[in-house]
C-alpha cells in the first residue's frame, strides 16, 4: 500500500498525455482517483469486493472512452459519473437478497388521519453538523440501514442528484416507483434520525 | 410519547378540502417539488397554517434530506487515506488487456 499521490496534475495535460498512452499518466490517473472511486462504489454497493469490481469496471470503460472526454468537467467529475454508473451495473447484476421491510419506519397515523405520534421538533441541525463527527457518523449509519432498494434511490437522488429519470432508467424501474421510493425512503431516514435530534433528545 | 388525540381539536381537518395529516404526509413530496396544482397547493397550505404537527414533520422531513447530504458530502474521512496497490495493478493491467 502506498501513499495517496496528492500531487495536482494539471487535468489538459493530463488528458492529452493519457490520448497518446503514456503509461505513467495512466498510473498517475489511476493512484490519484482510485480512493475516491473507491469510496464512492462502496457507498451504493456496501461491498468491498464488489466495490473494487465497480472501479476497476469504472477505469475500463473512462479509458475506452477517452476520445468523448470533452473536458467540460474535471477529470475527477467525469470518473465519478463513470463510476457511479458501474456500481449501478453491479448493482443490477448481482442477485438481490430479500431485504427488510420498510413499514416499520413509515410514520403511523390513527383511524382519522392524525399522526399516531406527534412529530418533535428538531434541533438545528443545519451546516453545523459538519462539525460534529458523530452526528455525522450517526446520518450515515442510519442511511447504511434502509433497506437496500430505498436506500439506492436515497443515494442516487438526494445524494448524487440524478434526476427521476435517470435514476428509473438505471434501476430498470418506472419514474414512478422511483418517486414513491424516494418519498418512503426520506421518511424512514427521518424515523431513524428523530431519536438523536429531536428537541430534548440530543 | 403524546397520542394525536390530544391535537387541538378541529386542528387541520375542517371544511369540504381539508386534508387529513396523513394525506398531507402523503403528498409532501410533490408538494416540495411545487407539483401539486393550485387547489391542493393550498390545501396543503390551509393544513400547515393549522397542524404544528405536520409543520413539525415536514420541517424534519427536509432536514433529513439535507443532514444525508451533509453527512454524504464529498470529503477526506470518507475517502481511504492509502492507495489500494492490488487494484491499481488490476486497473493498470486491465487497460492493457482491454
Amino acid at each position: 500500500m502506498l501513499a495517496v499521490n496528492t500531487r495536482p496534475v494539471g487535468d489538459e495535460s493530463l488528458i492529452r498525455r493519457l490520448r497518446a498512452g503514456d503509461a505513467e499518466a495512466f498510473e498517475a490517473l489511476v493512484r490519484r482517483e482510485t480512493p475516491r472511486m473507491l469510496a464512492v462504489a462502496r457507498r451504493l454497493l456496501r461491498n468491498d469486493e464488489d466495490a473494487r469490481d465497480a472501479v476497476q469496471d469504472g477505469f475500463v470503460s473512462a479509458f475506452r472512452s477517452l476520445g468523448d472526454f470533452a473536458g467540460r468537467c474535471q477529470v475527477s467529475t467525469w470518473l465519478h459519473r463513470i463510476t457511479v454508473n458501474a456500481a449501478l451495473m453491479r448493482l443490477r447484476t448481482r442477485r438481490r437478497k430479500p431485504e427488510d421491510s420498510i413499514e416499520d419506519l413509515l410514520p403511523g397515523f390513527l383511524e382519522d388521519g392524525h399522526h399516531a405520534r406527534h412529530p418533535h421538533e428538531w434541533r438545528d441541525t443545519g451546516e453545523a453538523l459538519l462539525s460534529s463527527r458523530e452526528d455525522c457518523e450517526f446520518v450515515r449509519s442510519a442511511i447504511d440501514r434502509l433497506p437496500e432498494s430505498y436506500r439506492t434511490v436515497l443515494l442516487l437522488r438526494d445524494i448524487e442528484e440524478l434526476d427521476t429519470v435517470e435514476v428509473a432508467q438505471a434501476l430498470g424501474v418506472s419514474d414512478n416507483v422511483v418517486k414513491v421510493r424516494l418519498h418512503r425512503a426520506r421518511q424512514a431516514l427521518r424515523t431513524l434520525l428523530a431519536p438523536r435530534f429531536q428537541k430534548g433528545n440530543a | 410519547m403524546t397520542l394525536a388525540s390530544e391535537a387541538p381539536p378541529g386542528g387541520a381537518a375542517s371544511g369540504p378540502e381539508a386534508l387529513t395529516c396523513r394525506q398531507f404526509v402523503e403528498l409532501i413530496y410533490e408538494y416540495l417539488l411545487g407539483g401539486l396544482g393550485a387547489e391542493r397547493t393550498a390545501a396543503m397550505n390551509a393544513h400547515l397554517a393549522a397542524c404544528p404537527s405536520c409543520v413539525a414533520y415536514l420541517k424534519s422531513y427536509e432536514a433529513s434530506i439535507r443532514m444525508g447530504r451533509l453527512a454524504l458530502a464529498p470529503s477526506d474521512d470518507l475517502v481511504p487515506a492509502e492507495v489500494p496497490e492490488a487494484l491499481v495493478r488490476a486497473v493498470l493491467a486491465a487497460r492493457l488487456g482491454a
